[in-house]
């Protein structure tokens, strides 16, 4: 249970107590928040002591007479929004002019609740303004976090982006000042250097761009019926001549009715992305098993390889963007750490489910589930 | 240069990069001991005591510079740090000193954007050396 403190502003004893003794027993719920709230009433009897209740504690809701004995309730609420205070306010008031109920509202109060009042009258103004109070704050919760978000992909990303760079232009640097003296064969390991980053550079923009198609929305996905055994196929002619230069072997059965409404290019994405990965990763001589396994509800694409593996650790965040396994091993191997968070948003998109099963040294295996038909087509009745 | 070289420690997980900060930093006429993240920095701090520390921000994680710059100094109050960052730039992010809060645990003494020149660089290390 949360409690939301409501500080009563009021001359009158009596309207003190009442509130208070309404608000004792009090409490508000709604289906869409985790606990219920209550409330923990404070008295002031001027405005003037109210303001400063209002700068020593944290107060969640006003109510706030007008008529006060020195500066009135409009003055109040005046200073709590020259202050911006995190809180709500209801005027109560016994004579509500219009030009009152403007000012007040221009000033940010939130409803008015007319003297006298019955106690259930009271309940449902405080039961209104307490959900109020609830969203305002969340909304701003969930704006901050979607910034805090954005800011640090764009942080991370900006890293990335940036490293090859640095790592190029130190290279050209070294030759430029002949670091290593005269002779160009002794830049060798330099000049590849860089095009290797460079070539990382470009794979990195390209999966820049999936992703953020992938984010906005805007692509429209081509749906047709493929064959998952004619894309498979494509992707591994397509990543043949980087297994071949890695000497691992690439297994591919094909099997009966693999067929799924799609895109084809972003099927194509997902094998890419997760064959690529059981090549680049592998051992020499290695071997990588791709497998399609359809039943009733669904395919199953599944890649496995012989390569070296991932500890429990490194195994808790793949997914995440810009994630990539950094060790002895992985050092050599470039990539731009988008791929696995790509083929996880393309798996969902399409109501799956992605897994991984790793052993250090031994390999790794990932499963896409993708259901058999699109959950996000009307389904059949 | 005299015989009693300076040993920087030069911590980056970009092996380029390191490469040639470290052929750049040599060339000053310092010695360079280098490591590729934070866990191998931390191997290397037990074993000697660089007179400066060149840490890059990003590595294992986004702040293992900061954290390997505060256990540095746990051990070693008195050698300087120099946290090279390429994020300042693009994202706004600042670094500063000058709030005490972050002086108190963060514990660099200077911020060095990643593409910074090289006689700017040796006047940095000069200055914090005190050469």
């Amino acid at each position: 249970m949360a409690t939301l403190k409501t500080l009563i502003v009021d001359d009158e004893p009596g309207i003190r107590s009442g509130i208070n003794r309404i608000l004792r027993n009090f409490s508000v719920g709604y289906p869409f928040m985790d606990e219920d709230f209550d409330f923990d009433a404070i008295d002031a009897a001027t405005g003037e002591e109210a303001i400063e209740i209002l700068n020593s504690q944290q107060i969640d809701i006003v109510l706030l007479d007008n008529k006060l004995p020195g500066m009135d309730g409009i003055d109040v609420l005046e200073y709590i929004n020259k202050k911006q205070m995190d809180l709500a306010v209801m005027m109560i008031t016994s004579y509500a002019s219009l030009e009152l109920a403007i000012k007040a509202t221009n000033n940010g109060a939130y409803n008015f609740v007319p003297k006298p009042f019955t106690p259930d009258e009271l309940r449902s103004s405080i039961e209104n303004i307490a959900k109020h109070l609830f969203l305002k704050r969340m909304t701003r919760r969930m704006q901050e976090e979607g910034k805090q978000i954005r800011f640090q992909f764009l942080s991370v990303l900006s890293h990335e982006l940036k490293s090859p760079l640095n790592a190029v232009e130190g290279y050209l640097k070294m030759m430029q000042e002949r670091q290593v003296g005269d002779k160009l064969d002794d830049y060798e390991k330099m000049i590849d250097r860089s095009l290797v980053r460079i070539k990382g550079m470009r794979s990195l923009i390209m999966d820049l761009l999936d992703l953020t198609k992938l984010e906005s929305g805007k692509k429209q996905k081509e749906l047709k019926k493929i064959d998952l055994n004619d894309v498979a196929k494509m992707a591994i002619d397509t990543m043949e001549p980087y297994a071949i230069q890695r000497n691992v072997k690439v297994n591919f059965d094909p099997v009966e009715d693999a067929t799924l409404t799609a895109d084809v290019e972003e099927m194509e994405i997902i094998f890419n992305n997760l064959i690529s990965n059981a090549i680049k990763y592998n051992k020499d001589g290695g071997q990588v098993n791709v497998f399609l396994k359809p039943d009733d509800l669904n395919i199953s694409i599944r890649v496995e390889d012989t390569g070296i593996g991932m500890s429990e650790e490194e195994l808790s965040n793949i997914f995440q963007e810009f994630v990539r396994i950094k060790n002895q091993k992985t050092r050599q191997i470039t990539g731009s750490g988008l791929g696995l968070s790509i083929v996880k948003k393309l798996t969902e998109e399409y109501g799956g489910d992605i897994h991984v099963k790793s052993k250090p040294d031994v390999g790794s295996t990932f499963t896409v589930i993708l259901p058999g038909t699109l959950t996000n087509k009307p389904k059949q009745s | 240069m005299n015989s009693e070289m300076k040993k920087i420690l030069l911590v980056d997980d970009d092996m380029d990069y390191l490469f040639v900060t470290k052929s750049t930093i040599k060339n000053m006429g310092f010695e360079v001991v280098t490591a590729e993240g934070q866990k191998e920095a931390e191997e290397k701090i037990k074993e000697f005591r660089p007179d400066l520390a060149i840490l890059d921000l990003m590595m294992e994680n986004e702040d293992s510079g900061f954290i390997l710059s505060y256990k540095l100094k746990k051990k070693y109050p008195d050698v300087p740090v120099i946290i090279a960052t390429s994020v300042t730039a693009e994202t706004g992010y600042t670094f500063d000193l000058s709030a005490p809060g972050e002086k108190q645990w963060i514990k660099a003494d200077m911020y060095m954007d990643k593409g910074i020149r090289k006689d700017q660089l040796q006047r940095e290390i000069r200055k914090l050396l005190k050469l």
